[in-house]
């Protein structure tokens, strides 16, 4: 027996085995007729994204063409017609799924990482052999600049000028400085990267070097993630062994050496000044900017920040040319950018997209959309200085620009969805605690503001806000944005700013009403007992750590929510649903 | 030199022109534009950590912060308008939401930044929640105490105590709201680098930083009938005591100083202008021995009690270049237990010695070592900054504006120019040649002014011409600028060169005395520059510039000391130096 | 290894490039995600499952993240002759399954195929 054709059927990740039965069952039936030789093997996959509610997707392999069957007949019609007799069935045909263009992560889940070979064998160093021997300093510059390749760690500032910049500067010495201290909640695509191409890095930061007059280089990484530091190391210790990073990189003038360090954690090191305190081995604090590092970083010399991802597209748009780079994403944003998508999609994961496509593509059709048959109801990009972006929005083509006009922003690329279980205010509370974690505490409107504003959030989730509060959190978020020195205060309200556009009327409700919606803040969850459907087992007042419930198997039993600490146990043990929550 | 580019652009539409490189800040200042700020001090770099100083510029959607953003050709900026000072007052809400509401018990009460700036804004209240810190104070150093409640964080402590004066003693400690300042480690500022400069006070723009009042044991002691209290001034008081009560600053008030401390119920009134000349006689003393004999070059000064104490922690190889006089209030504190007690028949037990100082160092001073009890008991035993001695006058209900003036004692009272020029950094030097000259030559110098070594500049060097000898002198002022003198010197050791200086003048604080930790608050480099001249113009006015041609300290010498260099000299007027740990465990 | 010049790189860099056509591999995802999730026994199964069952010419390669987190342990599987097809939530079971049918009969194993919904572009316009 040998199989040389393949029939997939696609079911989403949630769904059984059994959803596609009928198909599975018709194609079976019908090649049990048509291929007695039993050539064509019929099997079950699962796809990423969003099925198509009328039909089933199928792929034939090694032909890679899809098609869409409503019907079993249509089944019969792709094995009659395509199978045997080798006639295309254009009616049933389908477009594959691969709006993901990965040029960030071409390497990664392809290549071994601790095999610089492997990396050679694809492109690898071709981009720094190419710059060292065959252009200028100024020529890489800019082939970058017309690339319009933006930063990746959040503003979106260009490339090409960030090192023009640095080279214009004056300095006997200058350095590159990779920024590796990815801290957004639910980001994880700088990790992902670093542990499957650590090489990308390393031959970019060189060709920095080497176009802005650097001779050294610092990957600063979280001190969290041990596997891409020890990717890192070997990388580099193969790449120095090769001759391909060190003293006179592959025969040249020009040669360039990279040293790990390590953060500690602290996610305002990832604002560049911060940063380079830090990797100085001073308090992580921001300082004011001018002067920028471009001009006075590392040492008091011009040094040149990029964030991993930023880094990532360097050799390719060396080897493919800036003008193959330009045609991909939209007018101001080029190229492609990574998301870490999480939350409550059905499939969680690594996410390479061209600029420009929908926010809705990005959750629908490659993670697959909502599971557990409930509703979307907003997403959060930026991390805990992005915003929330509702429904209504879902169809924008992502851009820097466009996600700032919505009142969130780019941001890293972490992306977290919610569905109508998350509560606003929960979520809200959620990244301000994190702000304020991660305020430095040097500067009064972040240090003060930020624990204002989660005093408010925890108040008015606890059932203890005012309307006024509102204003009041207005006035504060407005003034962090305005008086804060760095980002990190300068977008710590954006959640909150943003939540009171689109959701004010949770907030109101938790506000007015004592209501949470979706049941997130215990605070405000009363229990009561339904008579009816109780069957007078007594488990709930056994089980009740507060003792709030009182009465027994003759009177029946009854909750006193004064006495109640919301912890839900009732609700979970009640074999009989006779518990209400709300 | 190229010269400095000029920016042309507006401020509030009026028109200014600066050079590249200024503030907004400064230059709306210019112009007579004040914007608030309470963390930007014009001696230190900007923190940008209060977001008060917040601005509008043209163009751009933020505000900016002025303290720390260059004005730009073309700009145009506002500084104040509806929208900013609705910002600003929210900021500074959020700043009061999380301190003391306690002004009546403050340190700083009636002269506070935070204070001055919230009665501006109207503030009546803070309409947020409110985070009232209750972290301990730290007395530990028993001169500069820390109130961590009282911080708002503005970092001008940390700035000054690191980037001026190169102590890193303090330091931000913890995260977000849980910030503050405090020595790395979280230990007691005694038992960090702290040299108690008292930079930090001087500088703080709250009551978080303050100097240890001890102006209550003064009174008590006055108030004892047992105790038979003496009392000197440092040059330095004179020309800034008088900021405290409306004067102009380097207003020079000597007399009415003695008149004041006399009221107070000082039975007798020194001047330690006095005991500096009788430094002088020391330490040119000793430096014409070591230079004429071959002795360890450069002699370094050691009149000031916080480099002292910087030196015993971080310069310790230093040691033998040390002078080892002490300085002019430990002599005068010594002198008046035994000279003047022995003179008077006033037993020293009986003898309070208090000192009315520019510095809060000199607290910490008076027990330094035992050698600070040459007379058998404690030379001096209070110290009052010029700060308390205002308040102190204010108590004692003394219209010391309507004063008029008093002379001092004359035993250790009379000074020469030489002496007074303590006050202002290059002074010790320029006193010391002086008289070093004369030691040499056997004349006085034509022209007694020194000019190399006058002045703010943080380094000045200078060669002395003593009748065809050259001595090479240098003179440093905020430590931080000691480690650049310093270093030559080592490396011409390690080299086995000729030192490059011979002679080296270091005072703790920038601007010398007159700059002190315990002087009235608000220096800035205008007010060091003014009270500097006020005491060179006590200088001039001095018919006697040179400390040897004091006729009291010829008596004094003649009736007690002897020789200068003399054991009983030695003894009374001399210390030694120890290495000391930088933290102390 | 002696430092390459650029010619040395050159000749390296095509060497490499020519691709064994003749060889099965098995490539597991071994990010931190997929460590996690268990790839690393993953891998000894598979290990072991090639050893057990004396394969030659079949070569177990670690990779990093394939980007579908949330079917880890991920492993992509290349018969010659085949198309390449990746495998989620590969248990060591799966692993042994995986070797038994399809590297071994080249029989798909059901219920764990994913869809690879990206092009290579390194390899555009070949």
């Amino acid at each position: 027996m040998s199989f040389n054709r393949y029939i997939l059927i696609y079911r989403e990740s949630d769904a059984g085995v059994d959803k596609n039965e009928n198909l599975f069952d018709a194609f079976m039936k019908e090649l049990g007729e048509k291929d007695p030789s039993n050539s064509v093997q019929v099997v079950d996959a699962v796809m990423n994204g969003k099925a198509d509610p009328d039909s089933t997707l199928v792929k034939i392999i090694p032909d890679n063409i899809y098609f869409k069957c409503k019907d079993p007949v249509d089944a019969i019609k792709i094995v009659d017609d395509f199978i045997i007799k080798n006639n295309p069935v254009k009616k049933l045909e389908a477009a594959a799924n691969n709006i993901q263009y990965r040029i960030v992560l071409r390497n990664c889940g392809v290549i071994d990482p601790e095999n610089i070979n492997e990396y050679i064998a694809r492109e690898g160093y071709s981009a720094l052999e190419k710059v060292l021997f065959d252009m200028t300093p100024d020529e890489v510059i800019a082939e970058i600049k017309k690339s319009g390749l933006r930063g990746r760690g959040g503003a979106g500032f260009p490339t090409g000028n960030k090192w023009a910049f640095t080279q214009q500067a004056v300095g006997d010495v200058k350095y590159v400085v990779c920024n590796a201290d990815e801290g957004d909640p639910g980001a994880y695509m700088d990790r992902s990267t670093l542990e499957g191409d650590p090489n990308s890095i390393i031959e970019a930061m060189a060709i920095a070097g080497y176009a802005v007059g650097a001779s050294k280089g610092y990957i600063y990484i979280r001190a969290e993630y041990p596997l891409a530091i020890k990717r890192l190391e070997i990388a580099i210790s193969q790449a120095t062994e090769m001759g391909l990073m060190g003293k006179n990189i592959m025969g040249s003038d020009f040669s360039f050496e990279i040293e790990i360090r390590y953060g500690a954690g602290a996610f305002v090191c990832g604002e560049e000044t911060a940063l380079l305190a830090s990797l100085q081995g001073e308090r992580g604090m921001p300082k004011p900017r001018p002067p920028f590092p471009a001009v006075k970083g590392l040492w008091g010399k011009p040094t040149v920040i990029n964030n991993v991802e930023t880094l990532a597209n360097i050799p390719v748009i060396i080897i493919k040319g800036s003008d193959w780079f330009n045609r991909i994403g939209t007018e101001k944003s080029k190229g492609t950018k990574v998301f870490a998508v999480t939350g409550k999609v059905k499939n969680s994961g690594l996410v390479e997209v061209p600029m420009g496509t929908t926010l809705r593509d990005i959750i629908f059709t490659v993670s697959g959309g909502i599971g557990n048959n409930r509703k979307f109801k907003a997403v959060q990009t930026g991390g805990p200085s992005g915003g929330v972006i509702p429904e209504k929005f879902l169809d924008t083509p992502i851009d820097y620009e466009n996600l700032v006009a919505l009142g969130s922003m780019m941001g890293s690329g972490g992306m977290i969805v919610m569905d109508e279980d998350d509560c606003m205010v929960d979520v809200n509370k959620f990244y301000l605690q994190f702000s304020v974690d991660e305020s430095c505490g040097k500067c009064a409107p972040c240090r003060l503001g930020g624990r204002q504003l989660l005093t408010y959030l925890q108040d008015i989730a606890k059932g203890n806000g005012d309307l006024k509060d509102i204003d009041k959190m207005k006035r504060i978020g407005n003034a962090m944005q305005k008086a804060s020195l760095c980002g990190l205060g300068q977008t710590t309200s954006n959640p909150i700013q943003s939540a009171l556009k689109y959701f004010y009327d949770e907030y109101e409700e938790h506000i007015v009403h004592k209501k949470c919606r979706a049941g997130k803040c215990l605070e405000l969850l009363t229990y009561t007992i339904n008579p009816e459907k109780c069957s007078r087992c007594g488990i709930c007042k056994r089980v009740c750590p507060a003792s709030a419930i009182s009465g027994d198997r003759e009177s029946g039993f009854a909750i006193d929510n004064a006495v109640c600490i919301k912890c839900g146990e009732c609700y979970n043990r009640c074999k009989f649903d006779a518990i209400d929550r709300g | 030199m190229t010269e400095t580019k000029m920016i042309k652009a507006k401020i509030n539409d009026i028109p200014v022109e600066v050079p590249a490189g200024t503030t907004i800040l400064d230059a709306a200042r210019k112009i007579h534009v004040n914007i608030p700020t309470l963390c930007k001090h014009p001696d230190l770099n900007a923190t940008a950590g209060c977001g008060i100083c917040i601005v509008k510029v043209k163009g751009s959607n933020k505000l900016l912060r002025s303290c720390c953003t260059d004005i730009s050709e073309g700009m145009e900026v506002t500084t104040h308008d509806s929208e900013i000072i609705q910002v600003r007052k929210t900021v500074l809400e959020l700043i009061l939401s999380n301190h003391p509401d306690d002004c009546l018990h403050c340190g700083r009460n009636t002269n506070c930044e935070l204070q001055n700036l919230a009665a501006h804004f109207v503030i009546r209240g803070v309409p947020f929640h409110t985070y009232k810190n209750s972290l301990p104070k730290d007395f530990s150093t028993g001169n500069i105490v820390l109130v961590p409640n009282k911080c708002i964080l503005c970092g001008r402590c940390v700035d000054v105590c690191q980037n001026i004066q190169n102590v890193w003693a303090l330091n931000f400690v913890g995260r977000g709201i849980s910030t503050r300042i405090a020595p790395a480690g979280d230990i007691l500022l005694a038992d960090s680098p702290c040299v108690r400069c008292g930079q930090c006070a001087a500088h703080c723009p709250t009551g978080a930083i303050v100097e240890y009042d001890n102006t209550y044991d003064v009174w008590h002691a006055l108030h004892d009938k047992d105790k038979y209290c003496i009392v000197q001034i440092a040059p330095a008081v004179r020309v800034a005591i008088g900021e405290a009560f409306g004067y102009e600053p380097g207003e020079l008030l000597t007399n009415k100083l003695y008149a004041v401390l006399k009221k107070l119920g000082f039975k007798t009134v020194f001047d330690t202008n006095f005991s500096a000349d009788v430094t002088i006689i020391e330490e040119a003393t000793e430096f014409v021995s070591r230079f004429t004999t071959g002795g360890t070059l450069p002699l370094i000064t050691s009149c000031c009690p916080s480099w002292v104490d910087f030196m015993e922690k971080y310069q310790i190889d230093m040691i033998d270049h040390f002078s080892t006089c002490k300085s002019p209030q430990q002599m005068m504190g010594a002198l008046t237990k035994t000279y003047f007690a022995e003179k008077e028949g006033i037993d020293p037990k009986k003898i309070f010695m208090v000192s009315i100082m520019p510095c809060t160092a000199k607290k910490y001073e008076i027990s330094r070592t035992k050698d600070m009890s040459a007379s058998g008991i404690q030379d001096t035993d209070a110290v009052l900054t010029t700060r308390e001695l205002s308040r102190m006058i204010k108590q004692s209900g003394i219209d010391f504006k309507n004063l008029p003036g008093d002379d001092p004692d004359h035993i250790m009272g009379d000074y020469s120019g030489a002496g007074t020029i303590f006050a202002a950094t290059g002074g010790v030097m320029e006193a010391a040649i002086r008289t070093a000259y004369h030691y040499v030559t056997g004349e006085n110098l034509k022209d007694v002014n020194v000019e190399a070594v006058r002045g703010l500049k943080g380094v000045k060097e200078g060669v002395i011409d003593i009748k065809g000898t050259k001595v090479k002198v240098a003179v440093a002022h905020g430590l931080g600028n000691v480690e650049y003198v310093l270093n030559k010197v080592k490396e011409a050791k390690l080299k086995g060169e000729e030192p490059p200086y011979h002679f080296i003048e270091v005072m703790a604080c920038p601007g010398g005395c007159v700059g002190g930790g315990g002087q009235p608050y608000g220096v800035t480099d205008y007010l060091r520059t003014e009270r500097a001249a006020g005491i060179y113009k006590d200088d001039v006015d001095q018919e006697i510039r040179c400390s040897h041609d004091n006729p009291m300290i010829k008596k004094l010498y003649q009736e007690y000391l002897g020789e200068p260099g003399s054991k009983k000299a030695h003894h009374l007027l001399h210390t030694h130096y120890e290495p000391k740990p930088v933290y102390i465990k | 290894m002696s430092k390459l010049n650029r010619e040395q790189f050159r000749s390296l860099r095509e060497k490499l490039k020519a691709v064994n056509e003749q060889q099965t591999e098995i490539i597991v995802g071994l990010g931190s995600c997929g460590i996690a999730a268990g790839a690393a026994r993953t891998f000894d199964a598979f290990q072991k499952e090639i050893k057990a069952k004396s394969l030659t010419g079949v070569v177990l390669r670690r990779t990093g993240c394939m980007g579908l987190c949330a079917s880890e342990p991920t492993v992509e599987i290349k018969v010659p002759g085949m198309a390449d097809i990746i495998y989620g939530w590969v248990t060591p079971e799966v692993a042994r399954d995986i070797v038994q049918k399809h590297v071994m009969r080249q029989i798909l194993v059901s219920n764990c195929i994913q869809d690879k919904t990206f092009k290579d572009i390194l390899k555009e316009g070949e």
